[in-house]
């Protein structure tokens, strides 16, 4: 039976969210899947809102714009509001809690509250909470084998960073055993 | 008479044995022989490709026996600058008009020169637009009675006429800008000098260098050849002064990179060597 | 076998142009295909070649005409209003019979339009990309292995036949990253010698000369028929199309680039529905695969060209279909992207249109 796996990952731009994705592209491109990646576009540089579109699948991906996912990750309330109610029944939400403050009830829905951003502070790797997350949506849906995540961290990461791929690291682990927070 | 012959004046070899389309007393026939002589004497035909303009000078892919590329109307020195870099050993001319160089061309002539390119400008400044009858001409001196001027150029509508030289000699890229005419034997023995200097700048590696020839059109303007020159040398001469521009050489500098490293030594950042290595230019 | 590795679009074109023997790129950023230009700016001088960031489009393709003439294999690219610029220096190319690849990553238009994905230069990439009679191989990738792939090819059609070749793609194809196995490189000095090309004569030929004017009407003319003849071959041998559960197809649907993905969903969810649906997708869209598609016509009920713009290459459907069956559009502009749930319902209401229950 095939599977596909519809995300997507939004927050701020400079938040991590295009970086999140393509780790998540990755680790299908390691398991030989059908993978695509697509990043939103536009004039904010900074500070506006970026998100992307992963599709992890057995066949060709056709559109890679994902409209209806069956698994978000949102870093922050706009983000949140934007895409919570696009996400399809029997799907996942992945939020960041330390910036979403209304985290939702959505019927058919399970949504996993993780404060990342605190999370990331306190482990030491500021910027991390987007790893943090992935690690999360990891543990809600084994979107790869594990081998496979782990090679594909060290293929997003350039050798030349070694410290940083040691951080990154760190923070998929953490993410991955976070404790979900109750729902609100 | 002795058997031995001494030939005295020969058709250059880098000038093909054709007959060209200019007007009688048009001065691109002495122009296009200076260059080709250049070319002779200098030994490079056979690595030289020239690019010709729109304009009069249309059809010199012709009449140059080098190898030749007629470019769209004011892109040459877009069409020589691909050249030069591909075949960075060549040699490369643009030969071209004013309205090519100075209009419709001037995006593209201002940042060949800025960046320095290795080539080689040949600009005729005639005031007019020649092959499409007699139009008025970025060059177009004011009150200059032209096809689209019929009450002469007025300023306060058709603002002022661009001093090529003046105006490329504040920019780093470019090692060599002299404005000569070919008016007279002394003033042709001139020009052809600093045609001469013009290639020898590319072949050495100095720098972006352009010759302006301030010219004449006897049957736009409505004048004799004569009458033209007078006209010229009245008129034109007092506008686009002769003389050198800018000479990096001159200056005491190797070529253009070293004159605009001296003009920006308190700029920091303009001074750190180049961070790629190799690299074609 | 190598490896694949995950890129987007622009750049996976980029290394492949590079790739294909490419050291001559001229561009200028325009969005969505900045990344292009960027990939080029850093690679090129890693393998000697040169990345020159022109001061316009126009400057830029004639540039990449003035490379050509040079015998360099030469490309351009640059999204929907940055092609207009270069109409100029196509046309001029196609007159001198000069090679070379231009690429569109395709945003919304017309004027400064979007930035968002669309397909609204179809009409201009397949009739008009500049004054004159001539024509322009034009490539349509569907994923981001085609990036990589038709670029190679386009530069060797380009070649071979001594014609600019564009690839258009769009704003998704250039953002997005797939999976892409990067092809073989070429050595530059092992493609094929150019003669004609404006190098030197080295004192060993008669002048070459690179030229588009020929003042005398009779010698144009006579220019532009052997072109033509050229063209014809270009039409009997290149045209290229994919052919997707049609066979048995009522509903044949025709898209492509971006937009085939989507309508290949479509018609996935069409069948999964019980309708039969199928689908061509063009590769090349000129020559247009007029022969793929004249193969559905027995078979089909009706027609439905789905496009990012307001009906473009539909036109170019009817002109094969000719009158025979009927066609029909789907798609939406200014950068929205059709969803294949919208296709789905257009080709349920054909299917309840064109298609009787129980047979003719």
């Amino acid at each position: 039976m095939s599977r596909s796996l519809d995300i997507v990952l939004a927050g701020f731009g400079g938040q991590g969210v295009l970086f999140a994705g393509k780790l998540i592209a990755y680790a299908g491109l390691v398991e030989g899947r059908e993978v695509s990646w697509l990043p939103s576009y536009g004039p904010e540089m900074r500070g506006g809102t970026a998100n992307c579109s992963v599709c992890l699948s057995d066949d060709p991906i056709g559109s890679p714009l994902v409209l209806a996912p069956n698994a978000l990750v949102a870093m922050n309330q706009p983000s949140l509001d934007k895409f919570e109610g696009s996400v399809v029944e029997g799907g996942v939400v992945v939020a960041d809690s330390t910036l979403v403050k209304r985290i939702p009830v959505i019927p058919g829905v399970r949504v996993r509250a993780v404060p990342a951003t605190a999370m990331a502070e306190e482990a030491g790797f500021k910027k991390l909470a987007n790893i943090i997350l992935a690690g999360a949506l990891y543990a809600e849906t084994s979107f790869c084998g594990e081998e496979a995540l782990w090679k594909a961290m060290e293929a997003c990461v350039p050798a030349r960073k070694a410290e940083m791929l040691e951080l990154n690291k760190r923070a998929l682990a953490l993410g991955m055993r976070a404790e979900a927070e109750p729902a609100a | 008479m002795a058997a031995q012959s001494k030939v005295v004046f020969e058709r250059p070899h880098a000038l093909l044995p054709v007959v060209t389309n200019y007007c009688p007393g048009c001065t691109h026939g002495i122009v296009h022989r200076l260059v080709a002589e250049t070319l002779d004497e200098l030994g490079v035909e056979g690595r030289t490709v020239g690019v010709a303009p729109v304009g009069c000078s249309v059809t010199s892919y012709d009449f140059f026996g080098c190898d030749m590329i007629e470019a769209a109307h004011g892109r040459a020195p877009a069409v020589a600058t691909a050249v030069k870099r591909v075949h960075p050993e060549g040699v490369v001319f643009a030969y071209q008009g004013d309205g090519d160089l100075a209009s419709i061309g001037m995006a593209e002539t201002v940042h060949a020169a800025t960046r320095g390119e290795h080539i080689t400008v040949i600009f005729i400044n005639n005031a007019i637009y020649g092959m499409t009858g007699g139009q008025m001409a970025p060059t177009s001196l004011p009150n200059q009675v032209t096809q689209t001027s019929p009450y002469g150029r007025d300023v306060a509508s058709a603002g002022y006429p661009i001093r090529v030289c003046e105006l490329l000699s504040s920019l780093d890229g470019v090692a060599y800008l002299e404005r000569v005419t070919v008016d007279c034997p002394k003033n042709v023995r001139k020009a052809k000098k600093a045609i001469r200097r013009a290639f020898e700048n590319q072949i050495d590696g100095v720098g972006y260098s352009l010759v302006e020839v301030v010219s004449t059109c006897p049957t736009n303007w409505g004048m004799t050849p004569q009458e033209a020159f007078s006209w010229m040398r009245e008129n034109m001469l007092p506008y686009y002064p002769l003389g050198v521009y800018k000479d990096v050489r001159a200056e005491g500098f190797a070529n253009a990179a070293e004159a605009a490293a001296a003009r920006s030594a308190d700029c920091p950042v303009a001074n750190q060597p180049s961070q790629t290595e190799g690299g074609a230019r | 076998m190598a490896e694949k590795v995950l890129m987007k679009g622009n750049e996976a074109l980029a290394e492949s142009a590079i790739r294909a023997g490419c050291r001559f790129f001229f561009g200028y950023p325009i969005t969505p295909q900045t990344e292009l230009a960027a990939y080029m700016s850093k690679r090129m001088p890693k393998v000697g070649g040169t990345y020159l960031q022109a001061e316009s489009e126009i400057a830029a393709i004639n540039m990449v005409y003035g490379a050509a003439a040079a015998g360099a294999r030469a490309m351009t690219s640059s999204s929907s209003p940055g092609i207009s610029l270069k109409g100029e220096g196509i046309s001029y190319m196609a007159g001198a019979d000069l090679p070379g690849v231009i690429i569109n990553v395709q945003r919304g238009g017309p004027g400064l339009g979007g930035i968002q994905p669309s397909q609204s230069d179809y009409w201009q990439a397949t009739r008009a990309l500049g004054h004159g009679d001539f024509h322009v191989v034009v490539y349509a990738p569907s994923t981001v292995q085609e990036m990589a792939d038709f670029v190679r090819e386009a530069f060797e059609v380009a070649d071979r036949y001594r014609t600019p070749a564009m690839i258009l793609a769009d704003g998704m194809l250039g953002q997005m990253m797939e999976p892409v196995e990067l092809p073989e490189p070429l050595d530059p000095a092992d493609l094929p010698a150019k003669p004609w090309a404006t190098t030197g004569h080295a004192d060993a030929r008669p002048h070459n000369v690179a030229n588009s004017l020929y003042l005398t009407a009779e010698a144009l003319e006579r220019l532009n028929v052997e072109r033509f003849e050229r063209y014809a071959r270009i039409e009997r041998d290149e045209q290229r199309a994919e052919a997707f559960l049609v066979d048995d197809a009522d509903i044949v649907l025709v898209a492509f680039g971006a937009s085939a993905r989507i309508a290949r969903s479509a018609v996935v969810a069409a069948r999964d529905a019980g309708v039969l649906a199928g689908l061509v997708r063009p590769v090349t869209l000129w020559p247009f695969p007029k022969d793929v598609l004249e193969a559905t016509v027995p078979a089909s009920k009706a027609y439905l060209s789905v496009e990012m713009n307001m009906g473009q290459m539909v036109d170019d459907v009817r002109l094969v279909v000719n009158g025979r069956r009927p066609v029909e559009f789907f798609g939406h502009a200014g950068g929205v992207v059709p969803t294949p749930a919208e296709v789905l319902a257009k080709i349920v209401d054909m299917n309840g249109r064109f298609v009787g229950k129980g047979g003719e």
